[in-house]
Order: C-alpha cells, then sequence, then structure tokens
C-alpha cells in the first residue's frame, strides 16, 4: 500500500524557495517484465539533503540516474531547474549535467589517471581557457575541500575505499554543482570513515548551499545528513518524512530500516 | 539457431552504428591531441619490441624454409628479392596486423570493458565530456596511423632477418642484398599492402573499442570482451586480406 504523506518542512532555512528537482510518474523497466519503477514522484528542494532508502533492487540507483540522463526512463518527466530533462537536445542536456554532480558509489576515479589529472581533466573540459595556474589552484582547493589536499599525485590504485570517494566527491565538487546525487556513498566502509564522509556531504550542504538527494542504506547516514527522507518500495514512494517521523512510523516495514 | 544469426546480424549492425559515429565524431571538436598522441606512443612505440622480434624471426625463418628450394632450382639469387616480396606484400601486413590485435585490440577492449564495469565512462558522462570522442576515436584514429608504420618496420627488420639468413649459408654483401631487393620491387607491390595495413589498424582499434565499450555489467565481461575482441579483430584481418588481395587482382 502507497501511503500519501503531506511533504515534511525540510531542517534547512533555504529550502523554502520551491522544487529544483521534481519527478512525476516515473516508470522504468529493464527487459521484458523487470519493472523497476512504477510511478515514482518526488520533489526535492534548493538546498534540501533528501534521502533516499529502499532494498537492494528497489530502483534508489536508477532513480537518480535517470536524473542524468544515464537511464532512460520509459515514462514520466524529470524537471531539473523546471526543465523536463527528457526534452533537453545533448547539448542542452550537457549543461545541464555541469550543475549536477553526481558521486558514484566506487568513486569512478579515472584509473589511468592521477588524483591532479582526474580533477583537472574534468575542469579543462569544461574551461579550456584557464591557464595551468588557474587550473592547479582550483585542483588544489577542491582536493582541500575534502581533506585531500596531500593525495593530489596518488594514483587511485594508491586509494584506499574512502579515500577514493573524497576525490570522487572533490572531481564533482570542481566544477561547483548545484545539485550533488550520492550513489550510496558509505558503503563498503568503516564506521569511523562513513561518519567522515556524511560529514563531509554536511559540510557540503552547508558551504555550497548544493541541493542533494543520497541514496543510503546507513541509517547513521541518513540520520545527520538527511532534511527528509522517502523510501522506495516496489517502485514507489512507500513513505516520507523527517528522520524523527519515519523512526516512529506505524508501518512495521519502515520502522524495520531504524532498527 | 534462428537466434542466433539474428544475433549475429544485429551485432553486425551494431558494429556499423558504432563506425558511422566515429566517422560523425572525428570531425567534431573538442580534439583530444593530448589523449591522441598517449595511445599513439601506448600502440605505436610500445609495440615495437614485439613487432621486431617478430618481424625479424620472419624473415630469417622464411629465407631458410625458402633457400632448399631455390637452391634445387637454381635460383638461389632470387632470394633477396623473393623474401622482401613476401614480407612487404603478405606476410608482415597480416602477421603484424594479428600481433596488433592480440596486444592492442585485447588491451582496449580490456581497458574500456573495465572502465564500463567501474562506471568510469558513465562518470565522464554525467561530467557531460564525451566518452567516445575521448575514448574511442583517439583510439581508433591511433590504431589506424600506427599499425601502418609498425608494419613498415617489420617489413624492414624482416628484411634484416631475411640477410642474416642468407648469411648464415652464404656471404653476400649487404650493398648487394639491398640492390637486388630494390630491382624486384615496384610500386604495386608497396602500395596495396600499404593500403590494407590502414584498414587492418582502423578494424583493431574499432573492434577493441566496440568491444569494451559494450562490455555487461560484471568483471566477467571485461575477460569477455578482451576475448572476444581478439577473435574478431583476427578474423577481420584475414577476410580484409582477402578482399584486399581480390581488389589488387581486379585492378593491378
Amino acid at each position: 500500500m502507497i501511503k500519501e504523506k503531506e511533504h515534511t518542512e525540510p531542517k534547512s532555512e533555504d529550502t523554502n524557495q520551491g522544487p529544483i528537482i521534481e519527478i512525476i510518474d516515473l516508470h522504468k523497466t529493464f527487459g521484458e517484465d523487470n519493472t523497476i519503477l512504477k510511478g515514482v514522484n518526488l520533489t526535492v528542494n534548493k538546498g534540501e539533503d533528501l534521502v533516499i532508502l529502499g532494498r537492494s533492487g528497489s530502483g534508489k540507483s536508477v532513480t537518480i540516474k535517470c536524473i542524468v540522463g544515464l537511464i532512460e526512463p520509459d515514462q514520466g518527466e524529470i524537471k531539473v531547474f523546471g526543465e523536463n530533462i527528457l526534452n533537453l537536445s545533448k547539448e542542452e542536456l550537457n549543461e545541464m549535467r555541469v550543475k549536477i554532480g553526481f558521486l558514484f558509489q566506487s568513486g569512478a576515479l579515472y584509473d589511468s589517471m592521477s588524483v591532479r589529472e582526474n580533477l583537472s581533466f574534468t575542469l579543462r573540459a569544461h574551461k579550456r581557457d584557464l591557464s595551468e595556474e588557474e587550473v592547479e589552484s582550483e585542483v588544489i582547493e577542491a582536493l582541500e575541500s575534502v581533506g585531500l589536499g596531500d593525495a593530489i599525485d596518488k594514483m587511485p590504485s594508491e586509494l584506499s575505499g574512502g579515500m577514493r570517494k573524497r576525490i570522487g566527491l572533490a572531481r564533482t565538487l570542481i566544477l561547483k554543482p548545484e545539485i550533488i546525487l550520492y550513489d550510496e556513498p558509505t558503503t563498503g566502509l568503516d564506521t569511523i570513515t562513513s561518519r567522515e564522509i556524511s560529514e563531509l556531504i554536511l559540510d557540503i550542504k552547508n558551504k555550497q548551499k548544493t541541493a542533494s538527494i543520497i541514496i543510503t542504506h546507513d541509517m547513521a547516514c541518513a540520520k545527520m545528513t538527511a532534511d527528509r527522507i522517502m523510501v522506495l518500495k516496489d517502485g514507489v514512494i512507500h513513505a516520507e518524512g523527517t528522520y524523527e517521523e519515519l523512526e516512529k512510523d506505524e508501518d512495521e516495514w519502515v520502522r524495520s530500516f531504524f532498527e | 539457431m534462428i537466434l542466433n544469426l539474428k544475433n549475429t546480424f544485429a551485432q553486425i549492425g551494431d558494429v556499423t552504428l558504432f563506425a558511422k559515429r566515429f566517422f560523425k565524431e572525428v570531425f567534431i571538436p573538442p580534439y583530444e591531441a593530448k589523449e591522441f598522441l598517449k595511445q599513439c606512443y601506448i600502440i605505436g612505440y610500445k609495440s615495437l619490441p614485439l613487432v621486431a622480434i617478430t618481424g625479424f624471426i620472419m624473415g630469417l625463418v622464411l629465407t631458410l624454409q625458402s633457400r632448399p628450394t631455390l637452391v634445387k632450382f637454381g635460383a638461389e639469387s632470387w632470394l633477396p628479392g623473393m623474401v622482401a616480396l613476401s614480407l612487404i606484400r603478405e606476410i608482415a601486413p597480416v602477421i603484424t596486423a594479428l600481433i596488433c590485435a592480440g596486444k592492442i585490440s585485447s588491451g582496449i577492449g580490456a581497458e574500456l570493458g573495465s572502465m564500463k564495469v567501474t562506471e568510469q565512462i558513465d562518470a565522464m558522462e554525467v561530467s557531460a565530456i564525451n566518452p567516445y570522442n575521448y575514448l574511442v576515436v583517439t583510439r581508433i584514429l591511433a590504431c589506424t596511423l600506427m599499425v601502418p608504420l609498425l608494419v613498415f618496420f617489420a617489413d624492414a627488420v624482416g628484411i634484416l632477418g631475411g640477410y642474416v639468413g642468407i648469411n648464415i649459408h652464404g656471404d653476400v654483401n649487404f650493398y648487394r642484398f639491398l640492390t637486388q631487393i630494390i630491382q624486384s620491387l615496384g610500386f604495386l607491390d608497396l602500395f596495396p599492402a600499404t593500403i590494407k595495413t590502414f584498414f587492418f589498424g582502423f578494424f583493431i582499434g574499432m573492434i577493441g573499442c566496440y568491444k569494451g565499450f559494450n562490455a555487461a555489467n560484471g568483471t566477467e565481461s571485461v575477460g569477455k570482451a578482451a576475448n572476444s575482441a581478439v577473435v574478431t579483430a583476427s578474423l577481420t584481418i584475414f577476410i580484409i586480406d582477402m578482399v584486399a588481395v581480390q581488389i589488387t587482382d581486379l585492378f593491378f
């Protein structure tokens, strides 16, 4: 049963300026009968951190991959900054993608490039007129914002899982996105590193005023970062509310996430 | 059976579209010159030792194997010309291309396959960087340019191997050896053989890129992409060679 809940007022101060992301009736089927999304509706307001919870395979990652155009939905609308991204041309979609950062579960660093090159490659692709010094300065600034200024000359193979995610985040931040989508940012990390990543997400939100969607199974991360939580079940949003509200939800299945 | 046939045709269609995209995107900026030069270095320079060894052995063995037959007919003096012609027209292009299929095509297939599996290609896509332009166009161009150069190198080293082979049983002056080769070679020996090496290079790069770029999810698919790239590229080399020989025969 799908529960209709009123949107809860988010914690942050900047969240009352209308939705920055609006997903309406999103459907996606893989193959002939593997239906993952059966009508997802969600909104994210400016400066808001929305956490999406759900079991593995419930379509959380598919939903955020649809937002950046990595997966094409079968039906529905995805409005980002008021524009339906499904109607955009390739060039317009790329312009939109610059405003949307995406942190992959594995960090997805380019293995053949050093940390410096991972960041400068992304930056140069969009700002070809920057001088070497300007690129270097922005790379260092982005790395310092994730606390890894000294890893600049390392190769991805020399980094730990947590460091890879931080560098992945720095690579996302270097384009100064207005929205960041986090795909399981703390998965596979120990408790301390997970907390550091969660603090970093919170820090980025506070300093850069970004809106975020965070896909996670890590309830500690959800508690720290979420202004609002949505629970995805059977391809639809099953429950919605703040951490405190959902923790005491009448639905046992929803409560099971918080136990 | 029918399903397999259908899949084969579907794949041929996919490869054709993939190649068509290359001809479209190769002219669209940004031009990734740095990555192209890096690929030229990896594909060309790093393959030199392997091509040198095989080229030398090809020339040496061909000379040693052909010599007894030519001696029987009293045509030993034709040996330098025959070895050079065989190497330049057929053996060096095909063997070098097969080596490149094994080394380069599988390498590209594994590299791009691994990038696909670890979401690095998706990461480029979401950063609004065109992964096809950066990864595929540069590699196919580098292969198309480097394989003919490697074949020229294999020709030269193979001829050197032939000279060593001849001198195992006799004493031939290097200047005389070279003169005999130059006298026996014509434009039509070099031109079609060179043209086909560009096709070899293009398909070696294209098949490696296609297999890697379209690898399924999961680490197993990386191995499959590399393996499939070698098999398909090797088979394609023989088919191109057959077509090239027929065309050469028809027009020249």
